[in-house]
């Protein structure tokens, strides 16, 4: 007899990395897909540069045309004009704030709702999930004034609480965790029932424990979509002092003027998270895209 | 201790598949119950309707002397063993022990002993640090065992515990099974597929097929005297050799084999039923038939016979039947015969078989009863 397949439920993320290359053709091997993937990755990577090195130019070279990829001097001083200038740090502070509770608040209310999605037998499930579903394919767009209507209600117009509450728990996270909840095998969660557990200290102590990847991926995720928002701030939040990063750095671009190398050194500040993440936890970005198909 | 009573339980599932079809069923308190029969004969859903893990469409479930129908499985004071063991994959064995006590806020100290307790009689003390993925499957199965022990449960429950075990390990699990539920004399009801497993385990076994009941008894009365031609074809390795026959005149003839009828045998159609290890070669007075040998499986303490013999089977509706081809000459049907091990036939010999005539089953091909002999 063959031997058990254990319950081995926690598929690594690293597992979705490419295919060994053969024996022989390691790297350093020139490989058609190069071709295309060079200029690729250069298209990439362009944007990025330029704002870096814009970010340590003068003014003046920033006008310049045609515009030069090369800085004269580097102009440090940039950087500390920005924080002088603007409540940089309260901005920032404002978006770590508004980005932790909403990935507290996906980790947690996904995981609530995905599980009973995946394992309780309720009157509708069927038809509440789809409808959750269905949200995925609303632009937000249409949703912006009912959303704003509700969160006004609340008394949150400018307030960070504006930026938390609608975003606390979304659809996509639901679904992912759901799908992933239904992968693990169930006579765990009957195991766990005898033993005494209930429906939460199932989830607690058994489920979520086990599904350490899928929810780094719904952090990951939630946390680049927060920290990137910028449409509904600019909606929500008018007073400086309750701005988040990316709306304050619209600050700088002014109705007849921009301090395009103050923005650019903005950018690169409030970037920095973000590039920080996504070189630690790139598989689960990559596992995020790879699994669901819908957002990145 | 408790006892575990199931009366008239009905289970269908949402897609009208009638799982368990009036069940009726009593453990006695102590008592190691087997519940075997083929895959989808109900036998695991009886299981996890005591677990409470399903519940019964009607019917009455008692474990001591409580209805038990609407209480949930963490309060009806039971384990169970999953088949695949369902470890807790992120815990250490010694957490995997634990948690069903924590969960019932049992005191500290008193977890420290009774896990202390379960892994000393099952040799996990070297093992509770480890997780269930650092063990090898008898660990695995030893552990699943004691999550299920230390809680000091009235009924255990378990589902197939040995069949993802190899066969060695199986046969030494099986004895550890019987040795522990010797020393603890623990209400038991185990589900299995494996015959071997069902007479050696149990105090009784209940032969399931459809949903229903087909016999209920200790296995050496189910083995002598099977109540239908199901059970007759299900239990026994190889299983009993049913041949089509008739009743009339107060005899009994099938193909060659011809006796005496006893008194009950109604006449007409019948099967005759004839375990292997019965038949031996003829004696002058024995009803007996020509044996033509074609395959010979030496065992060592006894040699397996398959040939065939003038006649025609009848199915039974055991597992797996459909899947061996019959004989092609519709006038010839297989015949299984056991021999001591110094007698080893070979190929092509032909041999008279006889055998006691009471030692031959008779069932009624139109019910399927039994016919007492």
């Amino acid at each position: 007899m063959s031997e058990l397949p254990v319950i081995d439920v926690v598929t690594r993320p690293s597992e979705t990395v490419a295919p060994e290359t053969p024996a022989g053709r390691r790297s350093f091997l020139f490989s058609p897909w190069h071709l295309v993937l060079l200029p690729l990755a250069a298209v990439m990577v362009v944007p990025l540069v330029w704002m870096l090195v814009t970010s340590l130019q003068t003014l003046d070279e920033t006008r310049h045309y045609p515009p030069s990829l090369v800085p004269s001097s580097l102009q440090f001083g940039n950087y500390t004009e920005v924080l002088q200038r603007a409540p940089f740090g309260r901005w920032f502070l404002n978006t770590v704030i508004v980005t932790v509770a909403c990935v507290i608040g996906n980790l947690l209310f996904c995981s609530l709702a995905g599980y009973a999605f995946a394992r309780i037998k309720f009157f509708g499930r069927e038809v509440a999930f789809v409808l959750i579903l269905a949200t995925l394919m609303i632009p937000f767009q249409v949703i912006i004034i009912p959303t704003f209507l509700i969160v006004r209600s609340f008394h949150l117009i400018d307030t960070l609480g504006a930026l938390i509450l609608p975003n606390l728990a979304g659809a996509f996270g639901i679904f992912m965790l759901r799908q992933f909840f239904r992968t693990l095998p169930i006579e765990l969660e009957e195991a766990a029932r005898i033993d005494g557990a209930s429906r939460l200290g199932i989830l607690f102590k058994i489920v979520l424990p086990l599904s350490g990847p899928a929810l780094a991926t719904l952090a990951v995720i939630t946390f680049m979509w927060t920290w990137n928002d910028f449409l509904w701030p600019l909606i929500t939040i008018y007073s400086p002092d309750h701005m988040t990063l990316q709306l304050g750095l619209a600050t700088f671009q002014g109705a007849h003027q921009t301090n395009t190398n103050l923005l650019m050194a903005a950018n690169v500040m409030s970037m920095l998270p973000v590039l920080l993440l996504f070189f630690v936890a790139q598989r689960y970005f990559v596992r995020g895209i790879a699994t669901t198909g819908i957002k990145g | 201790m408790a006892e575990v009573r199931l009366e008239h339980v009905t289970k269908r599932f949402d897609d009208d598949v009638v799982a368990l079809d009036d069940l009726t069923l009593e453990v006695a308190d102590g008592e190691f119950l087997i519940l075997v029969g083929p895959s989808g004969c109900g036998k695991t859903t009886a299981l996890r309707l005591v677990a409470g893990l399903e519940k019964a469409t009607t019917g009455e479930i008692t474990i001591g002397d409580r209805v038990v129908n609407d209480v949930t499985p963490r309060d009806r004071d039971i384990a169970m063993v999953f088949q695949n063991y369902a470890l807790y994959p992120h815990m250490t064995v010694k957490k995997n022990l634990a948690f069903g006590l924590k969960e019932r806020h049992t005191p500290k100290p008193e977890i420290e002993r009774r896990v202390g307790e379960v892994s000393s009689i099952l040799g996990l003390d070297e093992l509770l640090r480890r997780r269930p993925a650092q063990l090898s499957g008898g660990q695995r199965q030893r552990v699943a065992m004691g999550r299920a022990l230390v809680r000091e449960p009235t009924a255990f429950l378990l589902d197939e515990p040995l069949s993802n075990l190899d066969a060695k390990l199986r046969v030494q699990m099986r004895a550890e099974l019987k040795r522990i539920h010797q020393r603890l004399g623990i209400t038991t009801i185990y589900v299995t597929h494996d015959q071997v497993e069902a007479m050696t385990l149990g105090d009784r076994i209940v032969v399931m097929s459809n949903g229903r009941v087909q016999q209920i008894g200790r296995p050496q009365d189910v083995y002598r005297r099977p109540a239908n031609l199901f059970v007759a074809g299900f239990i026994g390795s190889p299983p009993m050799n049913l041949l089509r026959g008739r009743a009339g005149d107060g005899s009994v003839r099938a193909g060659e084999l011809s006796f005496a009828a006893p008194p009950p045998t109604p006449a007409g159609d019948v099967a005759v039923g004839l375990r292997p290890e019965d038949l031996r070669p003829a004696l002058d007075d024995m009803p007996s038939l020509e044996f033509e040998v074609e395959v010979v499986e030496p065992l060592g303490n006894e040699v397996v016979v398959h040939g065939a013999v003038a006649g025609a089977v009848v199915a039974t509706g055991a597992e797996g039947e459909a899947e061996i081809p019959l004989s092609l000459d519709a006038a010839r049907a297989p015949l299984t015969a056991i021999f001591a091990p110094d007698e080893e036939p070979v190929p092509g010999d032909r041999i008279r078989l006889g055998i006691a005539p009471e030692r031959v089953h008779l069932f009624d091909l139109r019910t399927g009863e039994a016919i007492p002999t």
